[in-house]
């Protein structure tokens, strides 16, 4: 099994952007995850649509919410990996809330996933404590599981650092997702506590979403996620968001480069 | 460590930013339950607040019209803000108190909870914002006014289906915005650990103290103990204490809604399948992607998509049985009880009312049903007017 996701963290601090699937239309999320790669974007965030995202501003709460409209359904995820990975090798992960991969069930979610050439997973509702009955089956099917720690973690960080693999998402602040004017340096402190206890990669998301921000995030950490941003941009420009979308993530890499 | 788990279900499902939140919360928990002084100024606000011990009255005229089983009713709905709710409140709030904490946020459903963390929150000095689906607070705008009087501030909650799943929701990511100053005031058996043991031993005194009651009146533990469930914390409040009692039969009542055959019910156990959300792996009202059901109850206090863990493990291990009631059942019995023994209760409580009605005609004259009245139904009349087609709002 080849490793993208360490791959994305060789070119210098990574851009991770996000978006969410089906959002308005499953083409539509085909194409601009191909733009998004073709723009320099080093691994991409795939958000699963899930009816009651606790974890989520209303940006983003409001995509899943046309995604599940417009019909989605889990095993579109698949087939959107498998069509993209004829044309790309970035490392693609998927967020997703535990239930739609339980409900699944676990197993056959993971095979498919891996099948279809996903490479790690992030879910927000299952802490480090209650991550042994997935990340065995992650690790049978190839597939990494990555690890979370918030500014409220404190000396948990140590712990969860240290068995972290893939790539550690690092929440710069208190609160849901949505875009921040200001992202302290709390973050900074949380990320050089990891560092010190793992040689996974850093990559600070929630509330990021200028060039400014990214640039000052990449002077400490391995990578820099953005979801709401783009998500917003998405919905003002629905299928004409390729352009805009591509010329925001082309801004972001720049910036921390 | 303890992680919370009744069989396989419960665990802790939550967000890494609340982990911190809730692993103090089991350690102050851990600590004041069995703290003396803790265990008495709770014991001093159930007394001399809520008003216990609630009564345990005899449904004289109700089991004469059934003609079977003796039918005893636990006045929770008696209580110091007219439900079950003020126990749970009581003690959250009283650790929060001591754990420092300045503010209390809660979700609420028919509002009762949410009334009763606005009370409690006065009392002992609190901050206090109630997180209320938008639709439920026009089905209950009597209880919204309630709580902006006792000084809460209401937030409106217009994601998703906009009733009490949401209102979780919502309450969950104030937490996760604001946390060091703030407890979430759970209002169920639900939730991360340690919510559902919490609440659970919050509520149990109401079967403590039945079976002191009983025993009283009746020299002997009850055949029955019958409650509503949504979440379920008073139907686990009553049985706690009778679950090592084997001859005691435990039945939850989830809400049927227009019937269990149609998509408009809330009934978890008798449709629901395994999952994991808000906090806990139990069962929930879930499509086949795992996407939560949008579920309904004329009563909006059971109007939720999941069971508390402890509830599905009863289940699992078939301690304790549980059965759907329709809106249309629930209401009669309302209605019926309402004219029989002079007691409005609340439409959650109906719930248990209504599957007496079916049982107690079928069982011996020796035979003792307790139904736990989890509150007062006061609240519900002008829905209930409306239902039977009359053109009645607050």
């Amino acid at each position: 099994m080849s490793d993208r996701i360490s791959q994305a963290f060789k070119n210098g601090t990574a851009f991770i952007p996000f978006l969410t699937c089906s959002d308005p239309d499953i083409a539509l999320t085909e194409e601009l995850v191909l733009a998004m790669a073709d723009s320099g974007a080093d691994l991409i965030e795939l958000g699963l649509p899930f009816s009651d995202p606790i974890a989520e501003g209303p940006v983003i709460q409001e995509a899943d919410e046309r995604a599940l409209k417009a019909g989605f359904k889990v095993d579109q995820l698949f087939t959107l990996v498998s069509k993209l990975r004829k044309h790309i090798q970035i490392p693609l992960v998927c967020m997703t809330y535990l239930n739609p991969v339980y409900k699944n069930p676990v197993d056959h979610f993971l095979v498919q996933a891996s099948q279809a050439g996903l490479d790690g997973l992030i879910i927000p509702d299952l802490p480090y404590e209650e991550q042994a009955e997935i990340k065995e089956p992650c690790q049978k099917h190839g597939i990494k599981l990555i690890s979370m720690i918030a500014p409220t973690s404190h000396q948990r960080i140590i712990e969860v650092a240290s068995h972290s693999e893939g790539f550690l998402y690092c929440v710069s602040s208190l609160g849901v997702t949505g875009m921040r004017s200001n992202i302290t340096d709390q973050a900074k402190d949380m990320v050089m506590l990891a560092k010190a206890n793992t040689t996974t990669p850093c990559a600070v998301g929630f509330g990021v979403h200028t060039p400014e921000q990214a640039n000052r995030i990449a002077q400490y950490a391995d990578g820099v996620i953005v979801g709401s941003a783009i998500v917003n941009l998405i919905a003002q420009h629905g299928r004409n968001s390729v352009e805009p979308v591509s010329q925001y993530v082309r801004s972001m890499k720049q910036a921390i480069v | 460590m303890d992680t919370g788990r009744f069989g396989t279900y419960g665990g802790r499902y939550i967000p890494e930013t609340l982990m911190s939140a809730v692993l103090e919360l089991e350690e102050a928990y851990n600590h004041y339950k069995d703290d003396p002084e803790f265990i008495q100024e709770l014991k001093d606000l159930y007394i001399n607040y809520a008003g216990r011990p609630s009564l345990l009255t005899y449904a004289k005229n109700f089991t004469e019209e059934l003609g079977g089983a003796k039918i005893y009713l636990k006045r929770e709905d008696l209580n110091h803000t007219g439900s079950h709710k003020i126990n749970n409140v009581l003690g959250q709030c009283l650790l929060a108190k001591k754990m420092g904490k300045t503010r209390v946020i809660a979700e609420t459903g028919a509002g009762q909870h949410g009334v009763a963390t606005a009370t409690v929150a006065a009392l002992l000095g609190l901050e206090c914002e109630v997180f209320m689906g938008k639709v439920d607070c026009e089905r209950q705008a009597l209880n919204v006014y309630r709580m902006k009087l006792l000084g809460a501030s209401v937030h409106p909650v217009t994601s998703g289906t906009q009733t009490l799943k949401d209102a979780v929701n919502e309450t969950m990511r104030e937490w996760t915005k604001r946390v060091s100053d703030t407890h979430y005031v759970l209002g169920s058996v639900m939730g991360p650990h340690p919510f559902p043991t919490m609440v659970r031993d919050f509520q149990k005194i109401i079967g403590e103290e039945v079976r002191t009651q009983i025993i009283k009146a009746e020299g002997r533990l009850p055949d029955y103990l019958i409650a509503c469930v949504g979440g379920g914390s008073n139907a686990m409040g009553l049985f706690y204490d009778f679950i090592k009692e084997p001859s005691v039969k435990l039945i939850g009542c989830e809400a049927a809604g227009l019937g269990i055959d149609t998509p408009q019910h809330a009934a978890t156990l008798a449709k629901g399948s395994e999952g994991v959300f808000h906090g806990m792996k139990s069962i929930f009202c879930q499509n086949e992607d795992g996407q939560i059901d949008e579920v309904y109850s004329i009563s909006a206090g059971l109007d939720y998509p999941g069971i508390g863990p402890e509830h599905a493990n009863l289940a699992a291990i078939g301690r304790a049985q549980y059965v759907p009631i329709t809106d249309a059942e629930a209401v009669e019995a309302f209605t019926r009880l309402s004219r029989s023994e002079g007691i409005i209760c609340a439409i959650e409580s109906a719930h248990a009312v209504a599957y007496a009605e079916k049982l107690a005609p079928t069982l011996g004259k020796d035979k003792i049903i307790v139904i736990n009245l989890s509150g007062r139904g006061d609240k519900d009349v002008a829905a209930i007017a409306r239902y039977q087609g009359e053109d009645l709002y607050e």
